[in-house]
């Protein structure tokens, strides 16, 4: 005989203003098993908690359903206070009634209506509930950092400082990302290499971090605390072990006129290369695309001058398996290519750069040496225009609908440096907003404007027309001073608009993790829980969860190492007790269910069966490990004859809940 | 053939590769022929029979067959063979214990569609040139022969035999088919059409279960139909949209797994257009996960039961449906 409690939530007026509270409760009351119905202004506070302890003591109920806020807000409020009154916690069902229902309607009938509806549904599915006991899982105590820049080089460190073994995979031949491209940083102008490179060097030198450098995840399986992952190394025909990074086999390579894509395709390097100078692994990699060996099996340089003899043509990828108990993406950005973007005549002439070909173009070890030339003619640029917010705050599909946040900052920098630098060179800026929140930012851009004379100008870019005789002639409009200016400038800066990185999707695919419309990294909660994914064990780090810079970057990556490090220093972790099981007598073995499973949970055995005619049978049948099973409920969707089921979520339990709506 | 056939299945009794075979005999009349398993050369001489009526795929009756002692020799037809395959692919065969014997395929005839054009008392049948020469009882008819042939011959999607121990003739190639030409015109309907469609033809339903009987696909060793615990266990229809429910369900069982054999509708005696409803799902699973036959081997995975990184986001099959 069931009885049940239901208790009603206004939250304050969240539910109470569009749903009719009193009148949920008093119809609730009459639906079959409820013995006691209520409402109440929080049931999450502690009054509400002990309402709901005491009407199970004295009305000794056997389930509790709660029409209140999301599951994912107060389910585990609510099945503690139970547990506390002595009812298992699995007996608690919540009827969602104000993100699924007061929050979405404005008339109060419909949504009273709907609200009755839904505790209706929640009390034909706590009627078929049983009790569930948790497990505990272990946890692995190994992290594994994805994407080795400055994010996931901190988050590294951290958890490495902790005391616990971490994994970087990073998809390039050396780490530090997209920050050991940067020549200075803002607001205080000191050089990227300076303060990237030790971090760098301590990561190798860490005897808790292991570095996959020219490595990708293809493959994870598991869940938070026991995650299995797959690490595609790709070959790159020099042996790691053997190679010391002298250099001397790219200095002998025949094969020079390879686009270098550390200093953004501006000079070429050899096909056996080593990125730069500081590069850890200091390791070099053959570039299959250009090295003639491996081309067409006519060179063999390299080989031959190595005298560690780690060359090898023949190497393949190979896949090693590990076991995480926690993961941090930091996947990064790239700004996006300029070949929409026609107007700004960025594939016509050599002389519009983006901004971070000018960080090479003035970086010392950049193609010019550190000396700030023009691409084509190598002479000194004496007007310098930079256009801002090139597919940022984008309103076509052309570019990004957000705000790339470090442009306008760094902008700034690149005026400010070539002012300081050669103070005869005019420069000019296009803005829509300059934007500059963060600690100095707005001292930095008023120094820029108020010291050095960079001319802002608030105003859009129409045209860019290269000219016969080497000028760039710059079309734009002045809106302050409501005039059309015609700048014949050297050198033009477009600021692109950064994109997650494209290895982002397909990963957060293996991560069953979830991502926006843009292709960043969802947060669990934007304001709560800003380094967790909603997957349990990920953690997000640096701009794969959002536009930030460097400071903003490290700082989160911080926090995802300390949220990483507070899982890993538990020795287990409790399970969900809402697991699969299958139905022996009704299972096909037909392996549908172990090929859906995520989890790798499923596993098939051959049994003996009494048969109804006195035989004996011997049948495959699944069967699940529930320390491995997450209830996803893939294999009860996926299994053609209803043999696989899901405790707490039983496929009779659902069929109710679709009976409770539809009556 | 069909003495070849014989022969064959009688060499392999005597030497002792197999026990029993499973072939087809005549039933009450002529061209109802039905699968049948024989143990001795006696009674394959008397009843084994290989006609232009011996439609029925007998890779189903293998599931059975296959846990009893010995090896049994099946004549498969290239159809035959694919859900052979599909169901060797979900452990519900045990390979080891049939022995196949592939054999060319149709065009088989359909009975019914001769006696539809009122010819009554058939005796046996002849292709002469494409014209059908059909011996009754009450004297000779004609009709040309490719009217006579069954629904799912008419649309073979393959004379190539893709699982096999040994051969009798020689094995063809896949063939291109118009099969998904009816789904297009179904697709090509507005909803209310579509809907009028399935609602006249699935009320012809009568639940006799012939077309859950016969599919390939429908071993389940307890079916949802049968069990009181699905909650849809042996329901008579109670209303018009009730009716529906049972096939929908059916289809949706066998997506992805169905090697579109068209044994459903050769069976269904109120000739409902059943295949049609498992080729939608075929043409979609093509057009949205890049074209699969079920059965054609054994290793690629059912895209139903499988992701990868480039599978459509789910909003693109919601779209679809958006009128």
């Amino acid at each position: 005989m069931n009885r049940i409690g239901v208790f009603v939530c206004h939250c304050g007026t969240n539910i109470a203003s569009t749903v009719d509270v009193k009148a949920v409760a008093e119809a609730l009351s009459h639906e079959r098993g409820v013995v006691i119905s209520q409402d109440y202004q929080y049931m999450c506070s502690e009054s509400g908690q002990n309402l709901v302890k005491n009407a199970i003591k004295e009305h000794n109920l056997t389930g509790v359903v709660i029409c209140s806020c999301s599951p994912r807000m107060h389910e585990n409020t609510f099945r503690k206070a139970c547990s506390e009154a002595g009812l298992n916690p699995y007996l608690v069902e919540i009827a969602n009634i104000r993100e699924q229902c007061s929050w979405i309607h404005k008339d109060i009938t419909t949504a009273t209506e709907k609200a009755v509806i839904l505790g209706r549904t929640a009390i034909a599915k706590v009627t078929l509930n049983t009790p569930l006991t948790s497990m505990e899982s272990p946890v692995v105590k190994r992290a594994l950092v994805i994407g080795g820049g400055i994010a996931g080089i901190q988050s590294a460190l951290d958890i490495a400082e902790a005391g616990f073994e971490v994994d970087i995979v990073e998809k390039e031949p050396t780490i530090g990302g997209k920050m050991a491209q940067i020549d200075k940083t803002f607001p205080t102008l000191d050089c990227a290499a300076c303060i990237l490179t030790p971090k760098m060097v301590e990561a190798s030198q860490n005897e808790n971090i292991n570095i996959y450098s020219f490595s990708e995840v293809s493959d994870v399986k598991g869940f938070v605390g026991n995650f299995t992952v797959k690490i595609k190394r790709k070959a790159r025909y020099v042996d790691e072990t053997k190679c010391t990074g002298c250099g001397l086999c790219t200095e002998k390579c025949p094969m020079k006129k390879v686009p270098n894509e550390f200093n953004a395709g501006l000079d070429n390097r050899t096909a056996i290369y080593i990125p730069f100078a500081q590069a850890v692994p200091k390791i070099a990699t053959i570039d299959p695309n250009y090295c003639m060996m491996l081309k067409n099996g006519k060179c063999g340089v390299c080989s031959k001058v190595c005298t560690a003899g780690a060359v090898d043509y023949k190497q393949k990828d190979e896949f090693i398996e590990k076991k995480y108990g926690a993961i941090v993406v930091a996947t990064g950005y790239n700004p996006i290519s300029p070949e929409k973007f026609d107007e700004y005549a960025y594939s016509q002439c050599p002389d519009v750069v983006t901004s971070l070909e000018l960080e090479r173009l003035m970086n010392a070890a950049g193609p010019n040496g550190g000396t700030l030339l023009r691409p084509s003619d190598k002479k000194h640029p004496e007007k310098i225009v930079f256009i801002q917010c090139v597919g940022s705050r984008c309103d076509d599909d052309r570019g990004k609908p957000y705000c790339s946040k470090i442009c306008c900052m760094y902008t700034a920098k690149h005026a400010m440096l070539i002012r300081e630098k050669y103070p005869d060179t005019e420069v000019y800026v296009f803005y829509i907003d300059v934007r500059t929140p963060g600690k100095n930012f707005d001292e930095f851009y008023r120094r820029a404007v108020e010291q050095y004379n960079v001319h802002y100008i608030k105003g859009m870019v129409g045209k860019v027309t290269p000219k016969a005789n080497g000028k760039i002639e710059v079309q734009g409009s002045d809106m302050l001073a409501d005039e059309q200016l015609r700048i014949d400038a050297d050198l033009v800066v477009l600021a692109m608009a950064i994109e997650p990185d494209k290895s982002a999707r397909p990963l957060a695919t293996m991560l069953t993790t979830q991502m926006d419309t843009n292709d960043f990294f969802t947060e669990a909660h934007p304001k709560l829980r800003p380094v967790e994914s909603a997957t349990a064990g990920i953690f997000l780090s640096g701009v794969c969860q959002g536009p930030k810079d460097i400071p903003e970057t490290v700082a989160q990556a911080s926090a995802a190492a300390a949220k990483a490090i507070g899982l890993l220093c538990k020795n287990s972790i409790t399970c969900n007790p809402c697991v699969a099981h299958s139905d022996e007598l009704m299972c096909n073995g037909c392996s549908a269910c172990e090929k859906v499973c995520p989890y790798g949970a499923i596993t098939y055995e051959n049994k003996e069966f009494r048969m109804p005619d006195r035989t004996v049978a011997v049948r495959r049948v699944a069967s699940v490990n529930p320390a491995v099973c997450q209830g996803c409920g893939a294999c009860t969707v996926a299994c053609p004859s209803g043999a696989m089921d899901l405790n707490g979520f039983s496929n009779s339990q659902i069929m109710a809940e679709v009976d409770a709506i539809c009556k | 053939m069909q003495e070849k056939m014989k022969q064959r299945a009688k060499e392999l009794l005597a030497d002792g590769t197999v026990n029993r075979v499973m072939g087809w005999k005549k039933g009450e009349f002529g061209y109802d022929t039905t699968p049948a398993v024989f143990r001795s050369a006696e009674e394959i001489d008397k009843y084994f029979v290989c006609d232009d009526f011996t439609n029925s795929n007998l890779s189903k009756l293998l599931v059975k067959e296959s846990k009893k002692d010995g090896v049994i020799l099946a004549f498969l037809k290239p159809c035959d063979t694919y859900s052979f395959n599909q169901l060797l692919k979900e452990h519900r065969i045990d390979r080891e214990k049939v022995y196949i014997i592939g054999i060319p395929g149709g065009p088989k005839l359909d009975a019914e569609i001769i006696k539809s054009k009122g010819i009554t008392g058939i005796t046996g049948v002849k292709n002469v040139n494409y014209t059908l020469v059909i011996d009754t009882i009450y004297g000779e008819e004609k009709m040309p022969f490719y009217e006579a042939v069954s629904v799912k011959c008419k649309s073979c999607k393959s004379k190539k035999h893709v699982i096999y121990d040994e051969l009798i003739g020689d094995d063809g190639d896949i063939l291109e088919s118009d099969r998904f030409d009816e789904v297009e015109k179904l697709e090509n309907m507005t909803s209310r059409e579509r809907f009028d469609f399935w609602q006249r033809e699935l009320s012809k339903c009568i639940r006799c279960n012939a077309c859950k009987n016969v599919c390939p696909a429908c071993t389940c060793e307890k079916c949802v139909f049968d069990n009181p615990k699905s909650g849809i266990e042996n329901k008579a229809v109670s209303d018009s949209f009730e009716e529906k429910l049972f096939h929908i369900i059916r289809a949706f069982h066998v997506a992805g797994r169905c090697t579109d054999c068209g044994e459903c509708s050769r069976v269904c005696p109120q000739n409902i257009p059943l295949h049609l409803l498992n080729r939608k799902f075929i043409k979609d699973i093509n057009s949205l996960y890049g074209e699969y036959q079920a059965g054609a081997d054994l290793d690629t995975k059912n895209p139903l039961t499988d992701y990868s990184t480039d599978d459509c986001e789910p909003s693109i099959v919601h779209e679809r449906g958006v009128e």
